[in-house]
C-alpha cells in the first residue's frame, strides 16, 4: 500500500461521506424524535434547564392515535395510495408504449416529438393548474381523486415516456429483430421480448412516478376541498396547522408515516432499481 | 431448397449508397460468403435478404419467389448475428425453442428440435442456463442452435465469430464447416476476414465501397484475382505490387522502375503485348519469392535489402527494400537470413500478376 493511503481514505473518503450522511439523514431524524415526544417536551421553552431537543426519555404514541382518531389520517392514506397507484398505472402504460415507438419506430419527425415531449415535462405546474382547473370544473371533477388521477400524468407521462425512451434504445435492437425473424410479430416481439428485458427500466419509471404522485401538493390542493377527499400532504398541512397553530407532533408523525410507503417501495425494487438507471442488459 | 438471387440490389441510407448494383445467384446448399473491409455494405446486404432492411431497388427472390414486400418471419430464413443477440431473460431451452414456439409448434416436436440441435452443438447440459451463465463460445453455440432448431431455407451470418478469441474462433470455425456439411442447408455468411472466407466459403463474394468486386471459389480468387483490390485482400500477408514500366528489348518484354528490372516471362509478356511504352501494375504474393538460388537464374530475379526478418516458425516474413518499394516475401524457415543482408530475389514465373495501372482491373 502506498505510504499514507490509509489516513487519506480517511481524510478524503470516510469524514465526507459521515458528515454528508448526517447532514441528509438529520431531517429525517428529527422528523422521528418530534413524533414520539410529548407534548410537554415539544413546548419546552429552550432556556429551560432540562431542554433536550435531541433526544427524549418519554416517547409517546400520542400523535400517532391523535392522528387515526381525531383528524382523517386514514382517509388520506388511502387516497394517496389509490391516485398514486392509478395515476402511475396510466403514466407507465402510456409512457411504455410511447417510449417505444418514439425510440424504436422509423417515423417522421420522431426526434422532434420526442423533444417536444421533454418540453411539457418542463412547464411549471405551478401555471399549468390554472387551464387545468378550468377543465377540471367544466367535467365536474372537482373534490374527486379523478381530479387527481387524470392531472397527475400531464407531468408523469412526459416523465415516463422520456425514461423509457432511454431505456429501449439502450435494448439493443438485434433482440427484437431477431425475433421477428423467429417468427414474431412486432407486437409480439414487444410483448415477449423488448418489454421483459425492460422490466427494470419500466420498475424505475414507476417508481419515480409514484413517489412523484405521492408527494404532489400544488394539484392536490387546489383541485380538492373537502377534507375527506384530501391526500397525505395536503391533509396534514391544511388540517394539522390552524393559523399560526403548529401541531408538531401529529404533523411530523403524519410526515412520517406519509413517507414510509414511499420508502418501503424504493428499497424493495433498489436492486432493479439500479440496474435500472444504469441501464444494464447485458446478453 | 434453398436458393437465393439478387438482381440489381441497390440501398440507400439517406444520401449513402452503400451497395451498388448487385447480381448474385446463390445455390442450393451453397456456403456463400461475403467479405470486404468493414463498411462496404456485406451486413446492408445481409440484412436485406434477412428482410431487416427495405430495398431500394431491385429484386431478391428465395427458390424462385420475390421477397421484396415479405417480413423476415415470412421468408423462412435463419439469422446469427455478431452479438449472438440471445433473448436475456429466457433460459437456453426458450431460447431456442422461440421461433418454433412462436410458429406455434406442437410441444413434443419443439423438444425433439430443441434436445436434437443441443445434441449437435453439445450444450445438452446447458438448456436451463440463462445466456449470462455462459461463455462465449457456449452463446455462440446457443446462437447457432437457435438458427437450427428451425431447418431454414437459408442461414443467414453476420460476423458470429468476431467476439470470439482467436483460439476459439479457428475451432468454431471448423464446426461451422461440418455443421454446414452436416445440414446442408444453404449459409450465407458475412465477414471481413479474408481467412474465413477462404476456409469456409464454396463460393466468395469480395465487396468494396457497396460493388462486388469478384465472385469465385476461394482458390479462383487466390490465383485470378479479378483486380488489384481482390489481389490484395485475399492472402496473408498481403500481395506486393510495383509500378512498372513496359519496354520492348530484343523481342522480349521487360518490366522496370527505379529499382526493378525484370525480363517479363512469356506467358505474362504476350498479355502486356498492348501495353508497351506505358506503366502496369506488378503484382507477385510474398508466398511465390524464393531467395535465388543457381538454379534460378533464368527466372525474373531482382535484388532487394532486407530491413525485417519475422520469424513465424513455419515461415520467415522478410521485408525488404526493392528500389522505392517496400516488399514482403514469405521464405523457407530453415533459410539464413539477416537485417542489412542484401539478396537476389526470384519469382515464379507462373504467378506473376498484372493490373491496370489505372483501372486496377487485371490484365
Ligand atoms: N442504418 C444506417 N443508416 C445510415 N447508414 C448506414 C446504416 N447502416 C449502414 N450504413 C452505411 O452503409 C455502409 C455499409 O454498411 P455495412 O453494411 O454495415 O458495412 P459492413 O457490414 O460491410 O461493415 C456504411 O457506409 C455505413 O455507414
Ligand atoms: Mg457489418
Amino acid at each position: 500500500m502506498i505510504e499514507g493511503a490509509r489516513w487519506r481514505k480517511w481524510v478524503f473518503f470516510y469524514v465526507p461521506m459521515v458528515l454528508f450522511l448526517l447532514f441528509l439523514l438529520f431531517p429525517f431524524y428529527w422528523m422521528v424524535i418530534t413524533s414520539v415526544r410529548p407534548d410537554g417536551e415539544l413546548y419546552r421553552p429552550w432556556n429551560s434547564i432540562n431542554y433536550n431537543p435531541f433526544w427524549t426519555w418519554k416517547p409517546t404514541w400520542e400523535h400517532v392515535r391523535y392522528l387515526f382518531e381525531e383528524t382523517l389520517f386514514a382517509s388520506w392514506l388511502w387516497n394517496t395510495t389509490f391516485i398514486a397507484l392509478a395515476s402511475t398505472a396510466i403514466s407507465l402504460v402510456c409512457g411504455v408504449f410511447a417510449g417505444y415507438a418514439l425510440s424504436r419506430l422509423n417515423f417522421p419527425f420522431a426526434g422532434s416529438l420526442g423533444t417536444a415531449i421533454f418540453i411539457t415535462y418542463l412547464v411549471p405546474q405551478t401555471l399549468l393548474f390554472i387551464p387545468l382547473a378550468e377543465i377540471i370544473r367544466n367535467y365536474r371533477l372537482g373534490d374527486t381523486p379523478w381530479s387527481l388521477i387524470l392531472t397527475y400524468p400531464t407531468f408523469l407521462i412526459p416523465f415516463c415516456t422520456w425514461l423509457m425512451m432511454g431505456y429501449f434504445k439502450a435494448v439493443p435492437k438485434e433482440l427484437e429483430e431477431c425475433a421477428r425473424i423467429d417468427g414474431a410479430s412486432r407486437w409480439q416481439a414487444m410483448l415477449y421480448i423488448v418489454i421483459p428485458v425492460a422490466i427494470p427500466g419500466i420498475l424505475s419509471a414507476g417508481i419515480f412516478a409514484f413517489t412523484l404522485s405521492w408527494n404532489e401538493f400544488i394539484y392536490a390542493l387546489v383541485f380538492l376541498s373537502s377534507p375527506e377527499q384530501k391526500t397525505v400532504p395536503v391533509g396534514v398541512t391544511s388540517e394539522l396547522i390552524r393559523g399560526d397553530v403548529f401541531y408538531w407532533g401529529p404533523l411530523m408523525a403524519g410526515a412520517l408515516l406519509g413517507s414510509i410507503p414511499v420508502a418501503i417501495a424504493y428499497s424493495f425494487f433498489v436492486e432493479h432499481y439500479v440496474a435500472g438507471l444504469t441501464g444494464s442488459v447485458k446478453g | 431448397m434453398g436458393q437465393v438471387v439478387l438482381k440489381e440490389i441497390n440501398k440507400f441510407f439517406d444520401g449513402v449508397h452503400a451497395v451498388k448494383d448487385v447480381n448474385l445467384q446463390i445455390r442450393d446448399k451453397e456456403f456463400m460468403v461475403f467479405v470486404g473491409p468493414s463498411g462496404c455494405g456485406k451486413t446492408t446486404t445481409l440484412r436485406m435478404i434477412a428482410g431487416l432492411e427495405a430495398i431500394s431497388s431491385g429484386d431478391i427472390s428465395i427458390d424462385g419467389n420475390v421477397v421484396n414486400g415479405l417480413a423476415p418471419m415470412d421468408r423462412d430464413i435463419a439469422m446469427v448475428f455478431q452479438n449472438y443477440a440471445l433473448y436475456p431473460h429466457m433460459s437456453v431451452y426458450d431460447n431456442m425453442a422461440f421461433g418454433l414456439k412462436m410458429r406455434k409448434f406442437e410441444k413434443p416436436e419443439i423438444d425433439k428440435r430443441v434436445l436434437e440441435a443441443a445434441d449437435i452443438l453439445g450444450i445438452g447440459d446447458l438448456l436451463k442456463r440463462r445466456p449470462r451463465q455462459l461463455s462465449g463460445g457456449q452463446r455462440q453455440r446457443v446462437a447457432l442452435g437457435r438458427a437450427i432448431v428451425r431447418h431454414p431455407r437459408v442461414f443467414l451470418f453476420d460476423e458470429p465469430l468476431s467476439n470470439l478469441d482467436a483460439k476459439l474462433r479457428v475451432q468454431m470455425r471448423v464446426e461451422l464447416k461440418k455443421l454446414h456439411l452436416r445440414l446442408g442447408t444453404t449459409a450465407i455468411y458475412v465477414t471481413h476476414d479474408q481467412v474465413e472466407a477462404m476456409t469456409l466459403g464454396d463460393r466468395v463474394v469480395v465487396m468494396k465501397d457497396g460493388v462486388v468486386q469478384q465472385v469465385g471459389e476461394p482458390l479462383e480468387l487466390y490465383n485470378q484475382p479479378a483486380n488489384k483490390f481482390v489481389a490484395g485482400f485475399i492472402g496473408s500477408p498481403a500481395m506486393n505490387f510495383a509500378v512498372v514500366t513496359v519496354t520492348e528489348a530484343n523481342g522480349s518484354l521487360i518490366a522496370e522502375n527505379s529499382g526493378l528490372r525484370i525480363k517479363l516471362p512469356d506467358e505474362t509478356a504476350q498479355r502486356l503485348r498492348g501495353h508497351i511504352g506505358r506503366e502496369v501494375m506488378l503484382g507477385v504474393r510474398p508466398e511465390d519469392l524464393t531467395v535465388a538460388g543457381s538454379a534460378d537464374l533464368d527466372l525474373p530475379c531482382f535484388d532487394a535489402v532486407i530491413e525485417v526478418v519475422e520469424q513465424l516458425g513455419s515461415e520467415i516474413l522478410l521485408d525488404m527494400k526493392v528500389g522505392e518499394n517496400i516488399m514482403v516475401a514469405s521464405v523457407e524457415p530453415t533459410a539464413r537470413v539477416r537485417v542489412g543482408d542484401k539478396l537476389r530475389f526470384a519469382m515464379r514465373p507462373s504467378r506473376l500478376h498484372v493490373f491496370n495501372a489505372q483501372t486496377e482491373a487485371a490484365i
